[in-house]
This record gives C-alpha cells, structure tokens and sequence, in this order.
C-alpha cells in the first residue's frame, strides 16, 4: 500500500469522523436545549403538519430569501440547486448497483458543474458589490465561498480537462466504506479535489455549514402557531411554579 | 415640538435604501438606569466589578436555556437578506442597525468563548473579546433594536434578532448594565400595578369622569367598572388608555361596545397594565411576575373571559405567553393551571383580543352602527409589529390582519391600505417600540419612523388619507409625537376602536 494511499484513507475516517461526531453533537445540542416560549414568526401554521410544509418550502424553495431579495435568491438557489444534483451524482461512488435516480441524474450532472460555479460567483461578487454585504462579510465568509469553489472547478477539471480513472476511484471509495483499503488513483487534479472536500467535511461542525440543522432547529420557524390551545412549558421554567 | 437637533429624513417618493454610514448613530445613547431603578427589579444598581467574567457566564446561562439564542448565534450565513429590513438602517444608514450587524455584536463575542473556531482562529472567523468598547456597543445598539421581528420574516433560517437583543438586555441588566425608561416602567408595574405607576384612587376618578364625558356626549349612561366582582369579563388594557390621547378614545370604544353588547365587564385596579416590558428586557421572571398579576386579578374577580384592549406588545404576550407563563388559556394539565382554566368559559379564547370581541359582535349584528359617521375620514390602517408578527386573532393564520380591517370596515366607508410591502406581515414598526419610547431616543425614533412615514405619505398624497388607525399603545403615543416631524398633524393617529366609538348606536340600559 502507497504512503498516498494510507494518508488519504486516513484523512477520510478523520473528515467523516469529525463531520459525523460534530454535526451529531450540535444537533444534540440543539434538541436539549429547551425553548421556553412560543415564539413562531406569524402567520405561522397552526399544525405541525402545516410547519412540515413550512420547513419544506424553506428547504426546497427558499421561500423565505425569495421574499427578501431575489438577486441572492436567485445565485443562492442555482448554487444549492446544482449542489444537490452534483452531490447525488457522486452518490455513484459509493454504491454498487447503484439506485436509478443516481443514473438518471448524471447526465444533469454536465450543466449542474456550471450552475454550482455560476451560483458561488454571483454570491461571491455580491460581497464586493454591495455595500452593507461587504460590511457584514468576514474573511471566513470568503474563505467557503473560495473552498467550494474550487472544489467546483478541480471536479470540472477532472470532468472536462483531464479525465480521471472513475472506476479506480470508487474502488477507493468503496473500500474505504468496507475497510478493505484500495490504492488511491495519484491523480493530481483528484488529489486537490479531495483533500478540499475532507476541508469541507472537516469544518462542517464548526462553520456557518450549521444552517442545515439551523433552519430545522430553527423556533421562528419550526413552532406550532397554537398557544391558546395548548399549555406549553419548559422544564426549567416549570421548576418556577413549584416554588 | 421642539426645534430638532439632527435632521430630518426626507420622504422620498419611491424608497430607497441608504448607504452605509459607519457610526451615524453612535452618539445616540439611551439613559442608562440609576442604582434605585436597578436594585428594584433585582438587578446590580452599577456596572459590577467582575462585569466581564459575570456577562460570559450569563451568556452561557441564556444559551443552555434558549433554543432560539444559541441556533441563531451558529445558523446565520452572512447572506444579507436581512441587510435592508430594519427600519432603523432604513432611517439612519447605520450598518450596526442592520439586523445582522446587530446580531454579529454578540455573536463576535459569542464565538470567542464557544466555539472552536473562535477560540483558535479569532481573526478567521471575527470574533472578539468583550472589551468595555464593546460592551458600549452592545448598550448602543440593542437599545436602537425595537424587537419587532421584521428581519425574522426574511432571514431564510427565521433569525430573529429581536431573540437577541432581548438575550444581550438580560446581560446587561444582570451585569449592572440597564437602560433607565423601560426598567423604571418594568418597577412601577410591579409596584403598582401599571406602567404610568397610577393608583387605584385615581384610576377609579378618571373611569368616572370617563363616564361622565360619555352620557354629556351621547345622553347615554354607559360604564367603566373597576374591580367588580363577579362581571363576566374582565378587560385588560395598556394603561395609556386611561389617560392619553388618543388612546382614551379607544377605551371609550370599548366600553360602548360592552354596553351595546350588554356584556359585564370590569377593569382592575390590581392588573391594571396590559403591558408587559419584561418581554423587552428578555427576563422570564420578571416577565412571568407581571402576567400573574393578570391571573391573581382574574382568579379574586371570578371572570369568565379575559379579554385585552389595543396594545401590541401586550398582545404578544398575552396571546403567545400567557398560557405558558399564568396558565391563562387552554389545554393544560396540571394544577396550577387548570384552577384558572376551568373556571374560563371554554366557548370562548382565552385571552381574547378586543378586536376579536367587537368582530363577532357586529359579524353577528348584535351591535349596531352607522358608518356614515365616519365619512369625514378616509382610513388606512397601521399593522403593528407585535400583533403582526408574533400573535394571532381568530382561528385562522393571518386573522390578525383580516380582524381589525374588518372592524374597519364595518364602522366606517373609506378604508385604502398603504403598499403591500409595508403592511401584513411585511409592516414597519412605528419607531418607538421594544423599550425605545423614551425622549431621550427622540433621533432614532423620528429616523426610524422614516419606511412608514414614506408609505403612508403615498396613501395621504395618492387616496386622500387623513386617518391611520392601529391597535397597539406605543404606535398611538409614538406617532402622536413623530408625525408633525413629517409634516402630518399629530391627530391623524388613533384606534381601531375609536372608530367603532364614533359609529356605534347606544341605547340606554338599565
Ligand atoms: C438542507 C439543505 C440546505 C439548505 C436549505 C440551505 C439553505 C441555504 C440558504 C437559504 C442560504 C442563504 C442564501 C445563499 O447565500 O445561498 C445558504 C447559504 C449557503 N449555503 Fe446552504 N443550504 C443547504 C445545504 C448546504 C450545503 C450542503 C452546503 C455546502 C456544503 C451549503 C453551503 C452554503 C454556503 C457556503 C452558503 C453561503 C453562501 C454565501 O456566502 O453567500 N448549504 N444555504
Ligand atoms: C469523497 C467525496 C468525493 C469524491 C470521491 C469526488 C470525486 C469526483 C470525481 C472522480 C469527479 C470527476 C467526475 C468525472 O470525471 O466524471 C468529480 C467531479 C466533481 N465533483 Fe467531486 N468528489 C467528491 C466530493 C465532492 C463534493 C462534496 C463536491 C461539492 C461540494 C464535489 C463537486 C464536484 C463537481 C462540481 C464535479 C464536476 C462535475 C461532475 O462530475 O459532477 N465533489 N468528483
Ligand atoms: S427586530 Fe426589528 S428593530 Fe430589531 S433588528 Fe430586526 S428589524 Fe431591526
Ligand atoms: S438574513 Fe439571516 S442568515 Fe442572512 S445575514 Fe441576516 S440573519 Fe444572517
């Protein structure tokens, strides 16, 4: 086995570890962390139904953005759009059959490599255009956009510069899943891409990646509208009545 | 109105968002609270000696007890959509009043202390250490947030910076740290029972002058009962109705309605506040302290409906936290709520919004009215932050914006909304909510007031307006204040329920 090989498997069971482990801490975190108040932003459904819809039409549409403002809707929504469909070709590495929806993805996959690319740089331009953007952007705010924008373009490299042997690179993927460790391709491009992709999964748990479980953690958003109907308390604020 | 010493915003024709202007309100300064107005309420009279070390440990306090608190400090992605929501930035161009900016104060802090980035990578990710500079800052510019939760419509994660400004008060407050208008109001409610810190004695001679005024008015003898045991009702009002203009109107209002319906109501001298600035402070005691007051008053009247006037703050908390924090409403399970519940008649919401009340009474044609009492008046109407975004009327969402309209126009012929981007859920706060209805924050409140004024100037120039109705005590006393700043008289502000009063039909009753 290649010193490159090991160092790779490596690093993937530390990325996946911190990944899992962190984000399964904060969500955790989240969940016990009482909120005492009913405090929806109305009009709020009054079902947890009807906040199952309103989470879904945050996910899936942005819905709140879109009202706000359409520029970064727009950047924000192609960039998540084609994330989520480069994302679900990927998935093509790590299965074997692989599920239909996967193989019918793929050809998508060509026009979502640009989307991904198109949406970071309108994002990105916006916190060099407009002024109060500029004002609230911190050098970590650059520094995501720069880490997926690369791994953006290094995959376009691979995709459409110079070819990667796919076949060897899920045999590495799947043996790391089966921990029967394959060599790794010592591609260069790949090579880049995936060290920026460990990164990524890396600081997941500890960057603003957190408004993935924000958004369904989120009280303005994930609460019933129902506090006439229903009496609801917290543990440490019914610890008051008792006194 | 005095001679202004900054200037005033001009109302543009189609609104437009300033440029950032870094520190344009850093001069601008709440009184902070004096020792006795401290020590009162239970917090530290001055700024205590180890006040860094205390605020860190109090943050770590609030973020073991609020969801909202410690989500919010992590989700937020810099995306901007909140950036040109506030009305504050809208009015002043300050960027540290753009809901983020603001958030990002504590949140700076937040990150050096708890996270790990923070911690190693300060410079990475800004974060800092909570130096006096800083706390100055947080003093600033909580106290130029009026909590009125339109940034949370438009963050796509529902951030909700008021969630933090009410967190960065409690820190302050609980480090010596406190603004002086809302904690001497949150002592004398205590104290006394409501906000304007008045007595049962003169509260009962102005309910009877009240009534006196009515029957010279209309001939009709139409009460104002206070602490009377027994009545089906009790009416739970912000004070500002007993006495200031043109909240009075209102209360009349009311009290026609009551009397047309042939309901039995009463006031009481013990929860004689509506109000409620413990929510602007962000403390759940003290919060919780002033809603009992509404229960005890409630349990010694033997009421069966608890019903509350035209205030928008007290609405929220009454329709969203009563139940949780005095048991007032339904659905419980346990004692200390369920005494106080069953004695409620369950046939109808607990609590009850005025204008719920009213709405069902002319839906029904129990009380009768003539609209053209009105005509002199083209309508438009102000929704209220609180009422618009964190409560509800009816059994419907958004029944807090189709309610009181209807009472509108129910009473009245001439009723125009303003702009559909500045009203509904998308409203812009008066200026003067959240704990800033203070002289002393005359500036922010005028330049705040800006989106509002621009939109209802639309509705003056374009439909004739000469009528902004709201529901909610701070709007009625902000703009009374602020619009002759624009040019507006000062009386073109008033209540849903004034309305009702000059179209209602008396009879007399015995
Ligand atoms: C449930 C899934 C997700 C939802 C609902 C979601 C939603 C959003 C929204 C609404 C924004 C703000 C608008 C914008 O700037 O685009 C945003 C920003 C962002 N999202 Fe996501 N996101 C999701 C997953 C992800 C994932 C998997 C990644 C990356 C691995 C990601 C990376 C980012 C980044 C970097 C930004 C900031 C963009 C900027 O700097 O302007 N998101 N997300
Ligand atoms: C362990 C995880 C990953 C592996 C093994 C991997 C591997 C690859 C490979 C081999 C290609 C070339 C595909 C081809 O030539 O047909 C590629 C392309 C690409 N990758 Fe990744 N990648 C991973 C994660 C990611 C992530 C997390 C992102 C996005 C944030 C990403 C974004 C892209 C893009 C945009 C392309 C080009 C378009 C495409 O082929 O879909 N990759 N990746
Ligand atoms: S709650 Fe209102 S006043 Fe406070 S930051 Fe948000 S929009 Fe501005
Ligand atoms: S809209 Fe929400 S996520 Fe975006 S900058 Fe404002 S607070 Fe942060």
């Amino acid at each position: 086995m290649s010193t490159l090989t090991i160092l790779f498997a490596c690093m993937f069971y530390a990325a996946t570890a911190i990944m899992v482990l962190g984000l399964g801490y904060k969500i955790y975190d989240y969940a016990r962390t009482p909120a005492p108040l009913k405090i929806p932003t109305t009009p709020a459904p009054t079902t947890t139904t009807g906040v199952a819809f309103r989470l879904f039409r945050e996910v899936v549409f942005f819905e709140s953005l879109f009202k706000a403002t359409k520029w970064t809707w727009i950047f924000g929504y192609v960039f998540h759009g084609a994330l989520a469909l480069v994302l679900l070709r990927h998935v093509r590495y790590f299965q074997e059959p692989i599920w239909t929806i996967v193989a019918l993805v793929q050809p998508f996959g060509l026009y979502a490599a640009f989307g991904m690319v198109i949406g970071l740089g309108g994002l990105w331009a916006r916190r060099f255009l407009v002024d109060r953007v500029r004002y609230i952007s911190t050098l970590s705010d650059h520094l995501m956009l720069a880490l997926l924008l690369a791994i953006g373009l290094s995959g376009m490299g691979m995709k459409f510069v110079a070819h990667t042997d796919i076949v060897s690179v899920k045999n590495f993927m799947q043996g790391l899943m089966t921990f029967n460790i394959q060599p790794m391709p010592e591609d260069p491009i790949l090579l880049v891409h995936l060290t920026l992709v460990a990164c990524l999964m890396t600081i997941f748990p500890i960057s603003k990646l957190l408004h993935i479980p924000g958004l369904f953690f989120s009280p303005s958003r994930n609460q019933a509208d129902n506090p006439r109907e229903h009496r609801y308390v917290s543990a440490w604020a019914a610890k008051l009545e008792q006194k | 109105m005095a001679a202004p010493k900054f200037e005033i915003p001009t109302l543009k024709e189609v609104s437009e968002v300033p440029r950032v202007q870094e520190g344009a309100m850093a001069h601008v300064q709440s009184f902070v609270a004096a020792a006795p107005i401290q020590q009162a309420i239970g917090f530290p009279g001055e700024l205590v000696e180890n006040w860094e070390q205390k605020a860190i440990e109090k943050m770590g306090d609030l973020l073991g007890k609020y969801r909202s608190f410690k989500v919010y400090l992590d989700a937020c992605v810099h995306c901007g959509a909140c950036t040109d929501k506030c009305h504050y930035f809208l009015g002043t161009g300050d960027p540290n009043n753009m809901p983020v900016a603001r958030q990002e104060l504590v949140r700076k802090v937040y990150r050096r202390h708890f996270t790990f980035a923070g911690k190693y990578f300060p410079k990475l990710v800004g974060a800092v250490d909570l130096t006096k500079d800083v706390l100055d800052k947080w003093y600033t510019y909580y106290n130029q947030c009026s909590e009125c939760r339109r940034c949370s419509v438009f963050c796509p994660y529902g951030i909700d910076t008021a969630e933090i400004t009410m967190a960065a008060k409690e820190i302050l407050d609980s480090i010596g740290y406190g603004q002086k208008y809302t904690n001497e109001i949150v002592g004398k409610v205590q104290r006394i029972g409501n906000n304007l810190g008045l007595p049962g004695p003169a509260l009962e001679d102005t309910l009877e002058g009240l009534e006196e005024d009515i029957e010279a008015d209309t001939g009709v003898k139409v009460r104002l009962p206070l602490d009377q045991k027994g009545a089906e009702v009790l009416l739970v009002t912000p004070s500002a109705d007993f006495f200031s203009e043109p909240h009075v109107e209102s209360l009349i209002g009311y009290a026609k309605v009551f009397h047309a319906a042939g309901v039995s109501w009463t006031l009481s001298s013990h929860a004689s506040e509506a109000g409620n600035f413990g929510l602007f402070i962000g403390n759940y005691e003290t919060m919780r302290n002033i809603a009992l007051r509404i229960r005890e008053a409630a349990l010694e009247l033997g009421v069966k409906r608890i019903i509350v006037g035209e205030c928008g703050h007290a609405w929220r908390v009454a329709y969203s936290f009563w139940n949780t924090l005095a048991g007032i409403g339904a659905g419980a399970n346990d004692p200390f709520a369920v005494e106080l519940q069953q004695q409620l008649d369950p046939r109808y919401p607990a609590p009850q919004h005025i204008c719920e009340f009213t709405y069902d009474l002319l839906k029904r044609g129990v009380i009768k009215v003539d609209k053209s009492a009105n005509d002199h008046r083209v309508i438009t109407y102000h929704d209220s932050c609180n009422v618009a975004r964190a409560s509800r009327m009816g059994d419907m969402p958004g029944g807090q914006f189709v309610i009181p309209r209807e009472v509108i126009k129910m009473v009245a012929n001439n009723f125009q909304d303003m702009e559909a981007d500045t009203i509904h859920e998308s409203t812009f706060c008066c200026g003067g909510g959240g704990g800033l209805l203070t002289d002393d924050l005359m500036e922010l409140r005028v330049k705040g007031a800006l989106p509002r004024m621009e939109a209802l100037k639309r509705v003056v120039d374009g439909q004739q307006v000469n009528f902004m109705a709201t529901i909610c005590a701070i709007c009625k006393a902000q703009f009374s204040k602020v619009l002759p700043y624009y040019g507006f008289d000062m009386g073109m502000v008033g209540g849903v329920h004034q309305l009702v009063s000059t179209a209602i039909q008396l009879e007399q009753k015995e």
